[in-house]
């Protein structure tokens, strides 16, 4: 992985740029350049690439983080935004003529109005968090990352990010009503408004999911909903990943709706038996259904799912009659990355696919898996084509990363080519910049980039990211490759 | 002009200095809108993909709004928003105007339902964002910053939309004499609580009206509990089907008199609706109000709502602030280079 060469200019000019920020922030200890300590921001979650920063700046307000943007585009330093570092795809990477935002101090809860079912938090706030906040009002979040414990929203929102329940909730810029922004001349401006309509264009659609790259997200409103009645999963085991496929259509076409329907192989399910013993069947997929509601509700549609199942000869429908039986049958998926993690190094993919695609994409997986000698298994969000190919290899084999690397570009280029696109819900960041071609003509890539000349002239937040290096290399001041 | 592909639009766009009105049916443009030479889309038609089992349908821009129903209904499906089935009215129009019925309340505006775009820019050149998957994070989301864009950015030349199976059973309850804060306080109470309810609102003719649908069973059961929770508005009554959420929808396009859409709050649209002239409609819970109000009347908008007079004399509440304005022209400026297409900010 290749990243431009740092601004030596900017490096040595460290020590002063650090005092400009600490007089601004008034507190020395919300400004890092200790080696030591800004080590631990050298990577986020792609733990695979690493460099330290130039520095860290902690703020705890919109105002600081203004003073500091504003500081550093006067000083001509790069930014990167960084939520709380859960980023797969290195969104928070940063470099090492960069300061960090660091958005660990933006923690509070500004303001909870359940007549008008939202939310407005700082940006540091943890996913879960939020949901927490608003629980004893009978209400929740719905966007559920699976980093949802540890993910801050600001980090959702750069990344636009789902879960296993956005079948029904959607993702985060369905959950967005607004946001505070901090551009990198300092300017703030408030995106959205009341059921997320702005004035003009829908400047908070293209905010979100644009990866740290036109602002730093420094507030935002959210939709909060109040809580279902209950929720329970069934799980069905079925003795080919293609037949699963097919139910999952069924299910989808037939106007129940469930909140999750996620997907296993057979790869994915041994392995997380041995990792905590869930009790699955033997067999080759299984689906993984949950349906909210009343309890007569809960019969009503699981009555439904049950005959549609059936039309497939699954090998088990296992219905959960317990809190601890649907514990148990969300605890394999649930488990299943870290289980993988036991038995073997892996890369997760993150590309989406047509849903009507699974069972072709799943068969070439299979024999891209075989032609490159490197096992693959699958465990995703079924419900809404984003699949999770997890490619196991051996870091400490030399060639085995390099061949694991190419097997993903393949199976994300397959994606494309099926009709879906190369990043679901983790995003492009660094792991996936030089693929935006495959997916992108030069003038759609062309035209994203316009949005970010409008709101970042200079490019400097979280620069090098997202677009091709070589395309994107004019504007961040260097000469094409 | 009415290019027949988006070849021809892209090569008409190229050569024109502007100013251009880009229109499918011209059912939805707001006043200011009707100016420069009409560049009718509508020939650019036809749907390329339907998946019912994907939940996915792309179609060209100028492909009628009431073919698309029809060849979802053939499948039990429906776009999974709800805008009003204006006649003439073209899939583009619905996507630009980003028109989104009652609906919007629970499933999301019609930007929510938008998988992806092609357009031509002011530039002519033929540009395509997002795709035709429900999730996908690769690059920028331009497709929301097409959704509404009211044809200043480009001219759409394909949406691919999301679909949502008809639900199997729907029913609607309607509570009667309530005043304006009563009518808010009931709509929070009934969104507010497990029942899904998937539009609230008021009709001009005072009823408070909510929707339910989904399961049979289940619909029946909610509608049971609903009912309960709210006794202390009075006795609710329901009935089988969702025609009255259809006066709703269709409230705007039925009005003659200058017209006020004004968004805000729920919790701010009680002392705003007793300031209202005319006749008018709440919808999305009390977020959405519908004005009809004589040419000099002016709202008195709360802080953070916004207002626009959709039919009358052009009128917007209140003025964007610096940055907003910098970066909507800053947008313009860069997929409309020349200025081609013309319109109000």
């Amino acid at each position: 992985m290749e990243m431009p060469a740092p601004d030596t200019a900017v490096i040595a000019r460290r020590d002063a740029v650090a005092a400009r920020l600490r007089q601004a922030l008034g507190d020395p200890a919300a400004v890092i350049t200790d080696p030591v300590e800004t080590r631990a921001y050298e990577c986020d979650a792609l733990s695979a690439y690493r460099c330290p920063p130039l520095m860290v700046v902690l703020p705890s307000t919109t105002e600081e983080v203004s003073a500091v943007l504003r500081i550093c585009s006067e000083e001509g330093v790069p930014v990167v935004p960084r939520g709380a570092g859960t980023s797969l795809a290195g969104g928070s990477m940063p470099t090492a003529d960069a300061v960090i935002v660091g958005l660990a101090r933006m923690n509070k809860v500004l303001e909870i109005s359940t007549d008008d079912r939202l939310v407005r938090v700082q940006t540091g706030r943890t996913n879960l968090s939020v949901t927490d906040a608003v629980a004893g009002h009978g209400f929740f979040y719905a966007p559920d990352p699976s980093s949802q414990l540890a993910c801050a929203i600001g980090g959702n929102i750069a990344m636009n990010s789902g879960g296993a329940h956005c079948l029904k909730y959607g993702v985060t810029t369905n959950n967005l009503l607004g946001a505070t922004v901090v551009l990198m001349d300092g300017a703030v401006v408030e995106l959205g408004g009341p059921m997320g309509e702005g004035q003009g264009l829908d400047l908070l659609g293209v905010v979100c999911g644009s990866e740290g790259q036109l602002g730093i997200v420094s507030e935002a409103v959210l939709r909060i909903l109040p809580q279902p009645a209950g929720a329970r999963p069934v799980l069905i085991a079925f003795d080919s990943p293609v037949t699963a496929g097919a139910c999952v259509a069924a299910i989808i076409r037939s106007g129940v709706l469930p909140v999750a329907i996620e997907f296993m192989d057979r790869p994915c399910i041994a392995a997380t038996e041995d990792f905590c013993g869930a009790g699955y069947p033997d067999c080759e997929a299984l689906l993984i259904v949950e349906v909210e509601g009343t309890e007569p509700e809960i019969d009503e549609q699981l009555f439904l799912i049950r005959q549609i199942a059936q039309r497939f000869d699954p090998l088990e429908f296992r219905e959960s009659r317990s809190a601890q039986e649907s514990q148990r049958i969300w605890l394999g998926r649930k488990s299943a990355f870290g289980a993988m993690g036991v038995i073997s190094d892996y890369m997760c993919l993150d590309g989406t696919i047509p849903v009507s695609q699974l069972p072709h994409v799943l068969g070439r997986i299979a024999e891209l898996s075989q032609e490159c000698g490197l096992g693959v298994a699958n465990v995703f969000h079924a419900g809404d084509g984003n699949m999770h190919p997890l490619i196991l290899y051996d870091a400490n084999k030399p060639g085995d990363l390099e061949r694991c690397e190419a097997l993903g570009a393949d199976i994300l280029r397959l994606c494309v080519e099926a009709g879906g696109c190369l990043t679901g819900e983790h995003g492009v960041g660094v792991e996936k910049r030089e693929l935006m071609s495959a997916q992108y003509d030069p003038p759609d890539l062309e035209m994203q980039m316009a949005v970010k000349d409008v709101f970042d002239p200079e490019w400097m937040l979280n620069a090098a990211k997202v677009f091709p290096l070589a395309v994107s290399a004019p504007r961040r001041g260097q000469n094409a490759a | 002009m009415q290019p027949e592909n988006e070849e021809e639009l892209a090569a008409i766009i190229r050569g024109s200095n502007g100013p251009l009105r880009v229109t499918g049916g011209g059912t939805r443009l707001y006043p200011g809108e009707m100016g420069g030479s009409r560049l009718d889309i509508s020939a650019i038609a036809g749907i390329t993909l339907y998946e019912p089992e994907a939940l996915t349908l792309v179609a060209r821009a100028g492909t009628p709004l009431a073919d698309i129903q029809a060849a979802l209904a053939s499948e039990n499906q429906m776009l999974a928003f709800e805008p009003d089935p204006r006649a003439g009215s073209t899939i583009g129009g619905v996507a630009a105007a980003n028109a989104s019925g009652p609906r919007r309340l629970s499933a999301g505006a019609c930007r929510d339902a938008m998988l992806g775009v092609r357009f031509v820019t002011g530039a002519g050149e033929v540009v395509k964002n997002g795709g035709r998957v429900m999730k996908n994070v690769t690059g920028y989301d331009l497709v929301k910053l097409m959704a509404g864009s009211r044809g200043k950015l480009g001219a759409l030349t394909e949406i691919a939309l999301k679909t949502a199976p008809v639900p199997p059973a729907r029913a609607t309850l309607s509570l009667s004499g309530l005043d304006d804060a009563q009518t808010i306080a009931a709509m929070t109470t009934a969104l507010s609580g497990p029942s899904d309810v998937i539009g609230a609102g008021r009709l001009p003719d005072g009823r408070v009206i909510l929707r339910l649908e989904g399961l049979p069973g289940s619909v029946e059961l909610r509608a049971k509990a609903l009912k309960q929770m709210l006794n202390s508005y009075g006795d609710a009554e329901l009935t089988e089907g969702d025609t009255d959420f259809a006066i709703l929808r269709d409230f705007a396009q039925n009005v003659t008199v200058p017209l006020w859409r004004i968004v805000l709050r729920p919790s701010q649209a009680a002392p705003l609706l007793s300031q209202l002239p005319g006749r008018h409609a709440v919808d999305w819970g009390g977020a959405l109000i519908w004005a009809e109000a004589p040419p000099d009347w002016m709202p008195v908008l709360p802080p953070g709502s916004r207002a626009t007079r959709v039919v009358g004399e052009a009128a917007s509440l209140p003025e964007p602030d610096a940055v907003t304005t910098r970066l909507n022209a800053g947008l313009r400026t860069k997929f409309d280079p020349r200025g081609v297409f013309g319109g109000e900010a």
